[in-house]
């Protein structure tokens, strides 16, 4: 099976000189195409350091990423805004736009690089938004929305655009208990179905068992 | 992306962010209204003194105009010798050549013996020196003693003169000197006078005891059919007194003209408010952009990280600010038109909305708008997708 994430010997440390603060050390690990890992660790540990940098966000320079079989180490703007295309993300805070609906919040994945009609958008994030229970919720803004519904909106918009790779970062971090279960168990559902691969950062220990591999990062290793 | 939706998408979502906050979209196109309107009205005041600095010699029938070189414009003239006029009868190419002479005078309102300045405009009835019919036909009578000509376009202070006359209440006094309205002819007001009168050469005198014919202040020559202006012109320009002016016609209006806009500090003063205008509203709009990008450095971060490119907001910061500059210039134009019509019946000039001023003011609003987000699209620097995790 391919491997969808490759990272070998990666090094990142914020500052430079004598205030250079390495975050990842020596960082090795590969995600397969529909893998579910998980990320855990103590604040402070280089997780969502970790995270911008698969989803090249962030430029690293020292040892070798490769998502998707594009090296993002000293790569070009154009491959990683190409990249980041087929990477769905999911926020802590559900960012969405807020002055659109919830289905134009989808549809906003759709409209970066497609030959679809209006009516093929619409239609699939109807669909999206459906599969996630939010059928009678389209046309509703953001703040007409209770936070874990406004996540699965989210979610809902990671998804749609059929991604290769979901990343997230403590996505049920502002959900209650059973919400942020339920948004999750959903995640991994989808995701599922689409072999899609998906990186989750999480404090949350009664996520744990979605996980196909939890990883432990401490410090910048993992252990 | 098709090349459709390269501007149709961030468009609309400039177009959703802008509706989505009304109180904010309301100040935004109150900025630009207020711009609009400011431009407007400096534009039309501009147009308006220009056309009325050149009604006077616009109606003047000459081909050529002797004007001493000191004369800055009409309204204050120069005088110089009437001998140097006729001296241009020399020229086998001139016909006739009539002296004009020009005074401000007060004129006494028949009803309320108010005073106020009018300009005075004395030369040979014969002569047939302006182009106003009612002032043609009248050139038999104005060879009486004391007999005038009113402008019944003067501004109002002066009286309802036409109801006066059809009253048999043709007696007032111009300068204290008791002169006779005969009737009533059609010119207009301009920024240097507020009505004008028309007399006989020998009654000017009699207005202007100070005055005599043999001092003139505009000399008025008229070409035998056939000639050349310009060779004309060139001629006379060769052996006349160095201290004259000979202008043609179109060269006559261009110097009036010249005279409000260089001279005289106006036409400074409304270029000065027209920028002004612009400036004011370029802060407005730049601030609105600006602010309304720092509110959506979230949401743009996000679409960043989505896989949105830089040149994705560039166009939606300009489709706003295009937006902006429509909502803010129709109300814009609508008050504006009315404010015209205010201004018209105020100040007793024409002020007309002219097709060419409605799009030049729009490439202005359009301008100022663009400016604004030229200056606003630096904010988008600071929507790092990084920071979004
Ligand atoms: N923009 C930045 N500039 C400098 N240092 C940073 C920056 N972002 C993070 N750091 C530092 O890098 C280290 C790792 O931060 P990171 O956000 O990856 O931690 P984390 O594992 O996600 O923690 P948490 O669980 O609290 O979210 C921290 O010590 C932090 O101070
Ligand atoms: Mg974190």
């Amino acid at each position: 099976m391919s491997n969808v994430i490759e990272v070998d010997h990666l090094n990142f440390s914020f500052g430079s000189g004598t205030l250079t603060q390495p975050v990842l050390k020596d960082v090795t690990i590969s995600l397969e195409e529909g893998e579910i890992v998980l990320i855990t660790g103590p604040s402070g540990s280089g997780k969502t350091t970790f995270l911008t940098i698969i989803g090249g966000l962030r430029q690293a320079l020292h040892g070798s990423v490769k998502v998707l079989g594009h090296q993002f180490i000293n790569s070009n703007e154009q491959i990683k805004v190409k990249t980041r295309q087929q990477i769905g993300y999911i926020f802590q805070q559900h960012n969405l736009l807020k002055s659109l609906t919830a289905l134009q919040n989808v549809c906003m994945t759709l409209e970066i690089n497609t030959t679809m009609t209006e009516q093929q958008r619409y239609d699939r994030a109807a669909e999206m938004l459906i599969a996630v229970g939010l059928g009678d919720r389209l046309n509703y803004k953001p703040d007409q929305l209770s936070g874990g519904q406004r996540q699965r909106v989210s979610i809902a918009r990671a998804l749609v655009g059929q991604p290769k790779i979901i990343l997230a970062d403590e996505p049920t971090a502002s959900l209650d208990k059973q919400s942020g279960y339920e948004a999750v168990s959903l995640l991994k559902c989808l995701a599922k179905e689409s072999q899609t691969t998906i990186l989750l950062v999480t404090h949350d220990y009664r996520i744990l068992d979605i996980a196909d591999r939890v990883v432990e990062l401490e410090d910048g290793m993992i252990k | 992306m098709n090349r459709f939706g390269w501007l149709y998408f961030p468009a609309r979502l400039a177009w959703r962010q802008l509706v989505f906050d009304r109180t904010k979209l309301v100040a935004a196109i109150c900025g630009v209204l207020f711009a609009c309107v400011l431009v407007f009205m400096q534009l039309g005041f501009k147009d308006t003194l220009y056309a009325s600095a050149a009604s006077a010699p616009l109606k003047l029938d000459g081909d050529l105009f002797l004007m001493h070189k000191q004369s800055e414009a009409m309204w204050r003239p120069i005088q110089f010798k009437r001998s140097e006029l006729m001296r241009v009868l020399g020229n086998p190419a001139v016909a006739e050549a009539y002296p004009l002479y020009l005074g401000l005078a007060p004129l006494k309102n028949i009803q309320t013996q108010a005073k106020r300045t009018l300009m005075v405009y004395g030369f040979d009835p014969d002569s047939l020196m302006f182009n106003v019919d009612s002032a043609r036909n009248k050139h038999i009578e104005l060879r009486l003693k004391d007999t005038v000509l009113f402008d019944e376009y003067s501004r109002p202070e002066f009286g309802p003169v036409r109801q006066l006359l059809e009253a048999g209440r043709n007696m007032t006094e111009i300068n204290d000197y008791k002169v006779t309205i005969i009737g009533l002819f059609q010119l207009g007001v301009s920024f240097a006078a507020d009505g004008n009168v028309v007399t006989s050469d020998l009654n000017f005198m009699r207005i202007f005891p100070r005055r005599n014919l043999d001092d003139i202040d505009m000399g008025m020559i008229r070409l035998n059919p056939g000639a050349s202006v310009e060779h004309v012109q060139a001629e006379l320009k060769s052996y006349l007194n160095e201290f004259v002016n000979v202008f043609t016609y179109e060269e006559l209006l261009r110097h009036e003209k010249d005279y409000w806009a260089n001279t005289a500090p106006i036409g400074f003063i409304f270029g000065f408010g027209t920028v002004m205008g612009w400036v004011v509203g370029l802060v407005i709009v730049y601030q609105i952009l600006f602010t309304d990008i720092a509110n959506h450095r979230n949401e743009f971060a996000t679409l960043k990280a989505m896989g949105y490119e830089q040149g994705y907001f560039v166009r939606v910061v300009f489709a706003s600010a295009s937006f902006l500059a429509v909502l803010g210039f129709i109300p814009g134009y609508l008050l504006s038109l009315g404010l015209y019509n205010l201004a018209e019946s105020q100040m007793y000039m024409p002020m007309p909305m002219l097709i060419s001023k409605v799009i030049t003011v729009f490439m202005f609003i359009l301008s100022m708008c663009f400016m604004a987000g030229l200056l606003a699209i630096r904010k988008l620097k600071d929507a790092d997708p990084a920071d979004m995790f």
